[in-house]
């Protein structure tokens, strides 16, 4: 049991020592931005609360919100808390959502970030004896290096493929023996497809994989350890606040661990602010309570999700978030209704298509369209109109019942969607166009 | 018995057609008849040709949807009132036709249809054997 932990003492720390570590913790970091960081201290300032304030871990509530466009506004290092000198390495998110945002480590945040993944990956079962075919992408955007890092700090060998290339990612796999998958969901399954197609996808010695980066469902959960013959974990994480790794999953998978040792979770109504009960969705809002160069205090993640505090069959004593329902910038208002993509994959997965879609909205005389590509297989294909109309209408049908509106369904040819070998399109909302 | 019939969905988009033609020309198909079924958004071509089998191949090679089905195969008189007698026996037996297309055959005097009956293969079998008890060649 023990070997599934990377630092026990942490992560199965008693709740009431646990507080009191992220008390310290929270008190040093607010102390620390207060002094550092103007922003944070204008802010402060004007909510009226000084750093000596906090004296118990609910005086968070008393801190004002951090949101990404305060980081746009402070670009590029407008709320870095320590010395450039001290700043050993950079990321930046990719900007498409807006302009980018760049955040900053030093050599211990790096060590922490390191162990926050060996986390994940020993509780994933993943050791020295393992090959981690690392196929996130390198370079500014936090999943290549940050994989990279912990998947060195527990011995194990390191592939360093990054993204791209899908043949030779699949050579390089059977070659070299890879063990151990980190990727985002959608080019986890594009590689199962790819395999499938050249006939290796059961000759690979693949047994676990390590997913993130973008909103995925239990059903593709399903479908990547079906085909690619692997249990599959989900790390969540995200650039501003550290990158992943802010939270893990244990082998139970009924939510994913975050490591409050160095981080603070809440959930608060994205409306008003203020906190909704354990289990009832909202806001995520995290405080990091270590980091040196680019600490953030109650960070609004714009993700949607719930908290349980119950404690886990894996004996980690840290809080379990669930998986993200959605990023609130992801969601779509379609005619007034909210519309989530992950909604849209569930519903595809569950009666037997691909989950690569595509979801189409344009207003035409100032009403919404909505529009789903589906890709039709030969398995889903019949050669009679009637058949094909009938089985459109299955798909339209099951998301009317399930988003109280029903798009229409456009079926492709297989394999035809645009796909990224990084993060999947799944969204062109052609309104932004017009205004 | 049967004949077999490959169907390639066709998205609705400017030169996919001539695509699947050139599909089949390069891999040495013969087409012997086609149909194009065409709703606003798709299509549906269906196709004879000599070697299904290898058509079928070379088609889903180049990412398209397809299937193989079987069709009832029958030979008619090439005169008027040829088909409608075929059809007439189906429709009496209580078959309903989902769709069809005729092609003249390599001997004279006789046209060759290709229909699809709704229903399973259960059905499809049934009315092969209506129209061989009614002295109709099938196509093999």
């Amino acid at each position: 049991m023990n070997r599934n932990y990377w630092q026990p003492g942490y992560e199965t720390m008693p709740r009431e020592e646990l507080r009191e570590l992220q008390l310290a913790r929270l008190r040093d970091t607010v102390a620390r931005v207060y002094a550092k960081v103007p922003i944070y201290r204008e802010r402060m300032d004007k909510a009226g609360v000084r750093p000596e304030d906090i004296r118990t871990l609910d005086d968070i509530r008393r801190l004002p919100f951090t949101v990404k466009q305060d980081l746009r506004d402070t670009y590029p290092y407008g709320m870095f808390a320590c010395d450039m000198t001290d700043v050993v390495r950079l990321h930046a998110s990719s900007g498409t959502t807006g302009k980018q945002i760049v955040v900053g480590y030093t050599k211990r945040d790096l060590e922490v970030w390191d162990n926050l993944i060996a986390r994940q990956l020993v509780a994933a079962g993943v050791g020295s004896d393992d090959f981690i075919h690392v196929a996130f992408g390198y370079g500014l955007f936090t999943g290549g290096f940050g994989l990279h890092g912990g998947a060195q700090l527990v011995g194990a060998t390191v592939i360093p493929v990054s993204t791209g290339n899908t043949a030779r990612q699949l050579t390089i796999m059977q070659d070299f023996g890879s063990t151990a998958i980190c990727a985002t969901p959608s080019y986890a399954l594009y590689l199962a497809e790819e395999a499938e197609k050249a006939g290796i996808a059961d000759k690979l010695k693949l047994r676990v994989g390590i997913f993130g980066a973008e909103p995925w469902t239990e059903e593709m959960r399903r479908q990547i350890e079906a085909r690619l013959h692997i249990k599959a974990f989900d790390i969540y994480g995200l650039t501003e606040v550290m990158g992943p790794g802010v939270s893990y999953e244990c082998s139970d998978q009924k939510g994913m661990h975050v490591s409050e040792d160095h981080f603070i979770i809440e959930i608060i109504d994205p409306d008003t602010g203020e906190p909704v009960p354990d289990g009832t969705p909202g806001e995520i809002v995290f405080t990091s309570l270590t980091k040196k160069a680019f600490p953030v205090i109650r960070y609004r993640t714009r993700d949607i999700g719930t908290v349980n505090r119950e404690p886990c069959p894996c004996g980690r004593t840290f809080a379990r978030m669930s998986k993200p329902k959605g990023r609130t910038d992801d969601m779509l208002i379609i005619r007034g209704v909210n519309v989530f993509p992950s909604q849209i994959e569930t519903v595809l997965i569950n009666l037997g298509y691909p989950p690569n879609y595509q979801i189409i909205v344009d207003r035409v005389n100032s009403l919404d369209t909505f529009e789903v590509k589906v890709e039709l297989t030969d398995d889903n294909f019949d050669d009679s109109v009637a058949a094909l109309a009938r089985k459109e209408r299955t798909i339209t049908e099951a998301m009317r019942s399930l988003l109280g509106i029903g798009p229409k369904i456009t079926l492709v040819n297989p394999r035809s969607l645009t796909r990224s070998e990084g993060k999947a399109v799944r969204v062109i909302d052609r309104r932004k166009l017009h205004d | 018995m049967a004949v077999k019939q490959l169907s390639v969905f066709i998205e609705n988009r400017p030169g996919t057609l001539v695509e699947v033609t050139e599909i089949l020309a390069a891999a040495d198909i013969d087409i012997r008849a086609l149909s194009l079924a065409e709703t606003p958004d798709y299509g549906i071509l269906r196709l004879i040709v000599d070697k299904t089998e290898r058509a079928c191949e070379a088609v889903r090679a180049s990412g398209r949807t397809v299937t193989v089905n079987h069709m009832v195969g029958v030979r008619i008189c090439d005169r008027p009132g040829g088909l409608s007698a075929a059809l007439r026996l189906l429709a009496g037996k209580g078959f309903e036709v989902e769709y069809m297309y005729a092609f003249l055959s390599e001997k004279e005097n006789e046209a060759e249809v290709v229909l699809r009956v709704k229903g399973s293969s259960e059905d499809r079998a049934a009315a092969e054997k209506a129209l061989a008890e009614g002295g109709f060649d099938l196509i093999v």
